[in-house]
């Protein structure tokens, strides 16, 4: 598969990745080698296979619903680059 | 002009009633200040695992046997990515490609019509945060309270054609969601949310035409009038030539119209795959039994037993058993009077009006049902006479006062005094020499006039048949 200049500005801009132009051709290189690995692996045949959901073997882990008293609230907010008022502050966002 | 005819699906989502959220043990309460009810599992800081919680899994399986659906044997979760600060973790928990339950139905009816509406699928999810513009600074605060409070989504098939049937289909849904007690439904405090998925199409076509997204609808009367505004809309781009296009809109319920909403539309590609930090969930025969086994009696049953066991009729056991707070409180007043058709005609009637009053879609019961069940009795004994039981009925229901405390205080208790009564039934007669001789004339119409002067006398503490009786009497 070619990986174009189009799909690298669109896949940077999903993870929200500001690249320069030399990580831009860089990445476009890591991404064909990867997309080429895909293609050896859609040679085999898995039609008999079930897809796999999930690597370990659990299911059903579960937590009984009982409250547990939530963290102090200057805990929460020690890691926001900003807060006011008890909330954290972000950036102007309209819907 | 063409003939058009709109397609409608909805996706709703409900918040359920369990005490903790979906993946961590923080508590759902609502309100509560901002980030206090706040954990690093659902501020989505990096390295916490989160843990399902089992209720969430017992009530969508509950809600999906109720609602006609399979229920998925082995199910998972998925990352839902998108970059937007109500939910920190920049991707929302969700299912997309194995959902708890699929390929249900609910049945809806109303006035010209009955019909069944297809669910496609359910699936759990989390709840996100809530966001508040702060206008002095220009900035938005986030606030997670909300965030990871578990909700199930309830997509349904396109099966909708008018607004009327989107109302009959969530008044069902929000009864059952209600019987299950998996969810308080309060639609003005976001536990029951809609989004419309509406398109128009000339009447005849098959296929669909393209179809808007609408969010914000916080009241059934909203819904309604949003449905009606998007038709419209939708039916003057396509006659002026244009194409609809396929977007999420806001509805502005003040303003009575909705706009395009931007934001995540930009980028409206969110990577599903599978959540590697929760194991899948197995459903077995054994545990869907058990949850059947606990299923309590849903509106459907409950009003086939008010028909036949109750004898009331379709639709007003349909009314009744549709809110389960006035089922329960019809039960509690029939289990006291034993008189299914009175205490129906009481909740039909006075009840109901104020019951309903208000702007929101809440439904308030203020009065004990042995206080109702009181001035029912009051009536069948003669105490008072119906006109007086309505009176007392709208006295005493805003601050739950006892009715027989009233009619006393208020003395509104019918003359037991036989003697009296008749008195003044010749009095009238005697004052009203020229309605007499109209009367006996064939006029029998104006018998209501004397009946009223009689009560007006008796300042309306009498029986108005007897009265009616004892003049027909009198005048033979």
């Amino acid at each position: 598969m070619i990986i174009t200049d189009e799909i690298i500005e669109y896949v940077s801009s999903l993870a929200r990745l500001d690249l320069n132009a030399e990580e831009k051709i860089k990445i476009k290189g890591e991404i064909e080698k990867i997309i080429d690995y895909m293609d050896i692996l859609n040679t085999l045949d898995t039609a008999d296979v079930e897809p796999m959901s999930h690597v370990l073997p659990a299911v059903n882990v579960f937590r009984e619903d009982e409250v547990v008293p939530s963290y102090p609230r200057d805990e929460i907010l020690k890691n926001a680059p900003d807060s006011d008022e008890g909330a954290f502050r972000v950036p102007k966002t309209v819907e | 002009m063409k003939d058009y005819e709109m397609v409608i699906g909805l996706e709703v989502h409900t918040e359920l009633s369990t005490k903790t959220k979906i993946f961590c043990s923080c508590t759902t309460e609502f309100g509560g200040e901002p980030n206090t009810h706040c954990c690093p599992i659902c501020t989505g800081m990096p390295g916490v695992l989160p843990k399902l919680n089992k209720k969430v899994v017992e009530y969508g399986i509950a809600v999906g046997l109720a609602t006609n659906c399979s229920i998925t044997p082995y199910g998972k979760f998925d990352r839902k990515n998108y970059f937007y600060p109500d939910l920190p973790k920049a991707y929302q928990i969700s299912q997309l490609y194995l959902p708890i339950c699929r390929d249900g139905f609910i049945e809806i009816e109303g006035k010209d019509f009955k019909k069944k509406i297809g669910i496609h699928e359910i699936h759990m999810e989390e709840d996100a945060g809530k966001l508040i513009h702060d206008p002095i600074f220009d900035t938005t605060r986030a606030d997670y309270n909300r965030c990871g409070v578990p909700l199930l989504e309830i997509v349904s098939e396109p099966d909708f054609r008018s607004a009327d049937e989107v109302i009959a289909y969530l008044e069902t849904l929000k009864a059952i969601l209600q019987y299950l007690g998996v969810s308080d439904c309060k639609m003005q405090e976001g536990s029951l949310r809609a989004d419309v998925n509406l398109s128009v199409r000339p009447k005849g076509q098959t296929e669909f035409g393209t179809r808007t997204e609408m969010k914000n609808l916080n009241s059934f009367r909203s819904i309604a009038r949003a449905i009606a505004a998007e038709k419209k809309r939708q039916i003057e781009v396509l006659e002026s030539g244009e194409k609809v296009v396929q977007e999420t809109r806001r509805w502005d319920d003040d303003a009575g119209y909705s706009y395009a909403m931007r934001s995540k539309e930009d980028a409206q590609d969110y990577r599903y795959f599978p959540e590697p930090d929760l194991a899948p969930v197995e459903i077995s025969e054994e545990w869907k039994a058990e949850i059947r086994a606990t299923l309590p009696m849903l509106p459907k049953e409950r009003r086939n037993k008010y028909i036949e066991e109750f004898g009331l009729s379709d639709y007003d056991a349909g009314l009744i058993t549709g809110i389960k707070a006035l089922a329960d409180y019809f039960d509690d007043v029939n289990a006291i009077v034993n008189d299914p058709k009175e205490v129906a005609n009481w909740l039909l009637g006075s009840f109901m009006r104020v019951a309903k009053e208000g702007e929101d879609d809440s439904f308030r019961i203020l009065l004990d049902p042995d206080k109702l069940a009181k001035i029912i009795a009051m009536i069948k004994t003669n105490k008072i006479n119906r006109n007086t039981g309505k009176d007392v009925f709208f006295a005493v229901w805003k601050d739950n006062l006892d009715p027989e405390v009233y009619v006393e205080e208020h003395d509104l208790a019918m003359v037991g005094d036989d003697d009296l009564v008749k008195d003044t039934v010749a009095k009238i007669l005697a004052e009203n020499p020229k309605t007499v001789e109209q009367y006996k004339g064939g006029k029998t119409k104006v018998l209501g006039f004397l009946v009223g002067q009689c009560m007006k006398e008796l300042k309306g503490k009498a029986d108005p048949g007897t009265i009616n009786a004892m003049l027909r009497e009198s005048l033979k």
